[in-house]
């Protein structure tokens, strides 16, 4: 194992985010407030409480979920995209370092810089509501499989695109709706039967739910099952990037 | 001695289905400058890229110091060090911490030392703190030489390594590749400029249409470039050429009236007043002269002509 070379490429991918550290920050910290503005308290204010929580508390763990996956999704497909794209690609392919070495190393480096943001937000919600959290050894478990998990799908995004646009089509097509309708904001028992059924298909209810038993004790799935899932998934995304690298899909000709 | 770089058999088709390299056999030994040279599309940067790593061989095989440049590729990449044609470079970045990343990727312990030599071998240590967006493209191509340095390997590429560059740049440059070679590093380059190649190569290697057509000592060929013809047109024509002239190993044209004298330009002396006033001894009148050279372009386009028909 060349940790050397990970140890390179992690440190030169987080350089590059304490950079612009400033703007890595400040947007997810304003949207967050204003989250908790609009929800939290103009909506909230006529929402009782959402399972014995009061909502303002309630949608913390779906917001830093939200943060989260967008940001370890689009740190980790920026990471690779960019290279290939500007062309210094080639010393990653001519280095001796194997797929599961640069993978650490970016995919690492994104989850960093997402766990980084989700601290963050965990903070400044601190200044809107009172929450309490009762499993914390769940919770950061939860938070570094979703940072993990997240920027291993970014990565294998960022080998697929061709362009900047595809770049932004998967976390916009797909990852904001699943975000959006994975009980973020309510439980998924405030759904009709059907829709309770159909979100069931949405992988990313597993997560918030468990990341809200994290906090709440309370969970819309059986904990075990969310880990399973997330489990799952991280296994899934692994694999597709070892066959990357195997075939040198989109990256070796 | 066994080479370092050993090209067996090379084949590349692209998924174009174009066949980039034909089958190419070329061992490299330690210690030598090769240059490659070759119209555009030759196949130089794609006999590079597969060398290194960054295509796939469809079949063939590479050793690069006894390893298989596949299944043993990192012991094989470690010895390698690689310039590339396109300046391919982070905008943001800063020189040093550039150079540094390379260092590491190929699993060298951080040495900022290290990182400041090899920026001073290069001319870059005034600009070790400037971000790369900052340099002139001389510079930047500089900078990606440094980063092919930062690992300290034994066979350096260097794909046109002096295009756009200018002059005085060009000599700096020739400098640090004698330089490297004075240190054992072996250098394989490519290049389009033919004085290039005589200045600092040891070997030459043409290529052309993915197949290497001739790979020889570059004194050998500058013997066959350094060579003169001098065409002498007689006003009477002659039936042999005189015995007194034998020596001088006359070439006599069909209608015998002309005889061509072929010189050595760099030898102590040429012999052509000798053999010009041996001629008049001779009764041979001359009414023109005329001298032609071959030089490293015509041997280069008469065997990609030759290749073609
Ligand atoms: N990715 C690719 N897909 C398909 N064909 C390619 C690809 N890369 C190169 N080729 C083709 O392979 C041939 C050799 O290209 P290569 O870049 O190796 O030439 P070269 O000798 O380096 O030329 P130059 O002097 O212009 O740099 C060219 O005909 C080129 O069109
Ligand atoms: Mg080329």
């Amino acid at each position: 194992m060349n940790w050397t070379a990970i140890r390179a490429i992690y440190a030169f991918e987080m350089a590059r985010f304490f950079r612009t550290i400033t703007q890595s920050l400040v947007s997810p910290v304003l949207s967050t407030s204003l989250y908790f503005v609009v929800f939290g308290t103009a909506i909230g204010s006529r929402i009782e409480s959402v399972e014995g929580v009061s909502y303002g508390a309630f949608i913390v763990p779906g917001l830093i979920m939200l943060s989260v996956m967008t940001q370890a999704t689009s740190n980790a497909s920026f990471g690779i995209y960019f290279p290939k794209f500007i062309g210094t690609i080639y010393e990653l392919l001519s280095a001796p370092v194997n797929f599961l070495e640069i993978t650490l190393g970016y995919v690492g480096a994104a989850a960093t810089k997402a766990l980084f943001i989700g601290v963050i937000i965990f903070v400044t919600a601190f200044f809107f509501v009172d929450i309490q959290v009762q499993h914390p050894v769940a919770m950061v478990a939860f938070l570094l499989m979703t940072c993990v998990s997240f920027a291993l799908l970014g990565f294998i995004i960022g080998i697929w695109a061709g362009n900047f646009e595809q770049l932004q089509l998967i976390p916009l097509l797909i990852i904001t709706p699943l975000v959006f309708l994975g009980g973020s904001f309510y439980s998924v028992t405030m759904l009709p039967p059907v829709w309770q059924t159909i979100t069931m298909f949405n992988p990313v209810v597993y997560l918030i739910s468990g990341f809200r038993w994290a906090f709440f004790g309370t969970a819309d799935v059986p904990v075990a099952l969310s880990l399973a899932a997330i489990a799952f998934f991280m296994v899934a995304c692994m694999t597709a990037i070892w066959w990357i690298f195997r075939t040198g899909w989109r990256i070796r000709q | 001695m066994p080479a370092i770089v050993s090209v067996k058999k090379l084949r590349k088709a692209y998924d174009t289905g174009f066949v980039a390299l034909k089958g190419i056999d070329l061992d490299i030994e330690e210690g030598e400058i090769l240059a490659l040279l070759g119209p555009n599309g030759a196949g130089k940067t794609t006999l590079i890229s597969t060398i290194c790593g960054i295509t796939v061989p469809t079949s063939g095989s590479v050793t690069v110091g006894g390893h298989d440049t596949i299944r043993d590729y990192r012991a094989a990449r470690s010895l390698i060090g690689l310039v590339p044609q396109e300046i391919n470079l982070e905008p943001f970045e800063k020189v040093e911490n550039s150079v540094a990343f390379s260092r590491g990727l190929f699993g060298k312990p951080k040495d900022p030392a290290k990182v400041a030599e090899i920026l001073k071998l290069l001319s870059l240590d005034d600009k070790a703190g400037s971000k790369i967006k900052e340099l002139s493209g001389g510079m930047k191509r500089r900078v990606l030489i440094a980063k092919a340095l930062a690992h300290e390997p034994r066979v350096l590429f260097l794909d046109e390594p002096t295009a756009g560059v200018d002059v005085e740049l060009r000599k700096d440059m020739w400098n640090v590749v004698a330089d490297l070679k004075s240190h054992g590093v072996t250098i394989i380059l490519t290049t389009h400029y033919i004085e290039e190649a005589e200045a600092i190569a040891d070997r030459v290697g043409i290529i052309s249409k993915g197949e290497i057509l001739r790979v020889q000592d570059k004194t050998e060929m500058m013997n066959q470039m350094g060579r003169k013809e001098l065409r002498v047109d007689l006003t009477q024509p002659v039936d042999a050429i005189p015995d007194a002239l034998s020596d001088y190993k006359l070439a006599l044209s069909p209608d015998g009236r002309a005889v061509t004298y072929t010189y050595d330009t760099r030898a102590d002396r040429t012999g052509i007043r000798r053999m010009l006033n041996d001629l008049d001894a001779a009764g041979l009148q001359m009414a023109d002269l005329a001298t032609q050279q071959s030089s490293l372009e015509e041997i280069f386009t008469s065997l990609v002509k030759e290749q073609q028909t």
